[in-house]
């Protein structure tokens, strides 16, 4: 069973990635140390592939940094589920391919202990005995998230793109 | 049923007679501003650069803000392999240390312009809303792909009308007017939306509603805008740039908002957003007395002449007290000179503030100014989180240039309107 992470409203990006190591930090390994430091001081040291985000409104919030994204997919969270996402944030997620779903019903039925499992492709999550559906993204998201972000994305855009024009 | 602002602009730069809130759109943005990040950005791409090199060297605009002049071996090397880009691929628009804050910059250089499109790696890329520009943030990955695509896509988002009437009392600033707004719609408020100004704006200059448009992202914006009016003109005209050479766009009167606010501007008072969020906002009265360590006058929110005239004005022949530390950081080198010569830098250091370089250092904890534990700054800026001016057991203070002037003179929180009645 996935262990699961849960944190209130409002989660912004210093509490994710603290700003001092903007300017330091900038690739996965460089980056995880420091996830979620000035939050939740153990989430780092043992946070394992698989896991589980909950949390409330407003996740992410703050400034357009992405360690928090690039940090969370390099260690494989399952899903981050949220009641809701601050905008910058949630394009950051779709563009490392980390998946993000909002669901407010699940937060609010969510108790700490209880077991949550999920179908991204189907758009349903359970929480404990309970399921509930979140609305599947957009075909040209998915095509970037499933991509396994956007620079993959990008490259086999540019690669299609150059051979266009050779041929 | 009419349009948005947001509605008409994507369409146009869609290429699509009509949108609709919700639709996905591609867009290619007009420029894309990035700034000491831009040595990551380009970290990520360094194999496509070789092979593709960037779409469009007039589409990036790169300004070094954040930790400028270097603070260490690492920030130093950022800097030069951004420089080394720069001149690689002939990147037009590049404004090194010393420039200022990137989001005064690009106003100040005449790059944004009403009816374009900018995105940037930064979240208060939505500062250009003051002169109707769709301008938001994106992440550095973005960016990245941009500057090989020089394309990228939105949701059209809904709207929000805010309407403002009258106009604000003397000793109340756009900032306490944008704090008493997010403390209103909170930190999420206007998740995803555009917001619209409506209603009294002839009122604000436009260094006051650049001041509002910065601070969107606050409530979740995506952009904060301002329609073009004769305020808009002047200013544009100010720095070179004519009628003939933009074309803004505004919403129209039956378009569609998912909700309206109004606000009498007379009512507004001196606000404080409390620690460790923008949208814990409160009348100063409620936290007077509160004792301060160190005061910012600053930032891409309120580090404009008009910030530091107000500063001025109250520190003039005054002394800032013995336990205050009190930073002024002008926005960029025009607005050092500007600000020199009027006497404001003279008459503020000669009261006891350290003046240091036009950036964004302290505001994010990055360079200089970083708080003890255990202390209290109160500051100009946009941001108050936790750990944000590098010291998690810090608390920061959100207010106007007035109350942080008169709150460094007593060294403590201070309701400006004691002084200034």
């Amino acid at each position: 069973m996935s262990k699961v992470w849960h944190y209130g409203d409002d989660i912004n990006t210093d509490m994710l990635f603290p700003g001092k190591y903007t300017y330091t930090c900038s690739t996965a390994e460089e980056i995880i140390p420091h996830l979620l430091e000035d939050l939740d001081p153990d989430f780092a040291g043992q946070v394992k592939a698989g896991d589980i985000i909950m949390a409330g409104k407003n996740f992410g919030c703050g400034s357009s940094r992405e360690q928090p994204a690039l940090g969370l997919r390099a260690v494989n969270i399952q899903a981050v589920v949220a009641k809701s996402y601050a905008r910058i944030f949630y394009r950051a997620a779709i563009n490392q391919g980390l998946t993000l779903i909002e669901c407010p019903e699940a937060i609010d039925a969510y108790r700490d202990g209880d077991d949550v499992t999920l179908d991204i492709k189907k758009g349903w999550i359970e929480i404990g005995r309970q399921r509930f559906t979140f609305p599947v993204l957009p075909e040209a998201i998915i095509a970037i998230r499933d991509a396994g972000g956007l620079l993959p994305y990008t490259r086999i855009k540019l690669a299609e793109a150059n051979q266009k024009n050779n041929s | 049923m009419g349009k948005t602002y947001a509605e008409k602009i994507l369409a146009l730069k869609a290429g699509l007679d009509d949108v609709v809130s919700g639709q996905i759109v591609t867009v290619r943005p007009d420029h894309l501003l990035t700034h000491d990040n831009t040595a990551a950005i380009i970290g990520k791409i360094a194999d496509e650069l070789d092979a593709y090199g960037i779409v469009h060297p007039d589409l990036p605009v790169i300004v070094l803000d954040h930790v400028v002049p270097a603070a260490n071996e690492k920030t130093a090397l950022n800097h030069k392999r951004i420089r080394e880009f720069v001149k690689r691929f002939n990147v037009t628009n590049f404004y090194d240390a010393g420039a200022g804050i990137c989001h005064q910059v690009v106003i100040e250089k005449g790059l944004a312009l009403p009816g374009s499109i900018i995105v940037g790696s930064d979240s208060h890329t939505c500062t250009y809303g003051a002169l109707n520009v769709f301008s938001t943030g994106i992440d550095r990955t973005e960016a990245a792909a941009l500057m090989l695509t020089g394309e990228t896509w939105f949701k059209v988002p809904g709207s929000i009308k805010i309407m403002l009437n009258g106009a604000l009392p003397g000793h109340v600033s756009a900032k306490d007017l944008v704090l008493q707004i997010i403390g209103d719609l909170r930190a999420d408020g206007a998740n995803y939306c555009a917001v619209e100004f409506h209603g009294d704006i002839s009122g604000l200059s436009m260094e006051e509603r650049i001041t509002i448009s910065n601070m969107g992202v606050e409530m979740g914006a995506k952009i904060a805008v301002f329609p073009v009016d004769s305020v808009a003109e002047k200013y544009l005209e100010s720095l070179g740039i004519s009628k003939a050479s933009y074309a803004g766009l505004w919403s129209d009167p039956d378009a569609d908002y998912l909700c309206e606010l109004n606000y009498d501007l007379g009512d507004v008072r001196s606000m404080v957003a409390k620690p460790h969020t923008v949208d814990n906002v409160v009348p100063v009265s409620d936290v007077a007395g509160i004792e301060i360590d160190q005061c910012l006058l600053g930032t891409c929110t309120n580090g404009r002449l008009s910030d530091f005239r107000i500063a001025a004005d109250i520190l003039r022949e005054k002394q800032v007290s013995p336990r205050v530390r009190l930073l002024i950081l002008p926005a960029s080198r025009t607005v050092m000179h500007e600000a020199l010569k009027a006497g404001y830098i003279e008459t503020l250091t000669d009261a006891g503030a350290i003046l240091l370089p036009p950036g964004c250092g302290p505001c994010l904890g990055a360079h200089m100014g970083v708080l003890a534990p255990g202390e209290r700054c109160l500051s100009t800026a946009n941001r108050n989180f936790k750990g944000r001016m590098g010291c998690k057991e810090a608390d920061i203070y959100l207010a106007s240039p007035a109350t942080v002037a008169v709150s460094a003179i007593t060294g403590k929180i201070t309701d400006p309107k004691q002084f200034l009645g």
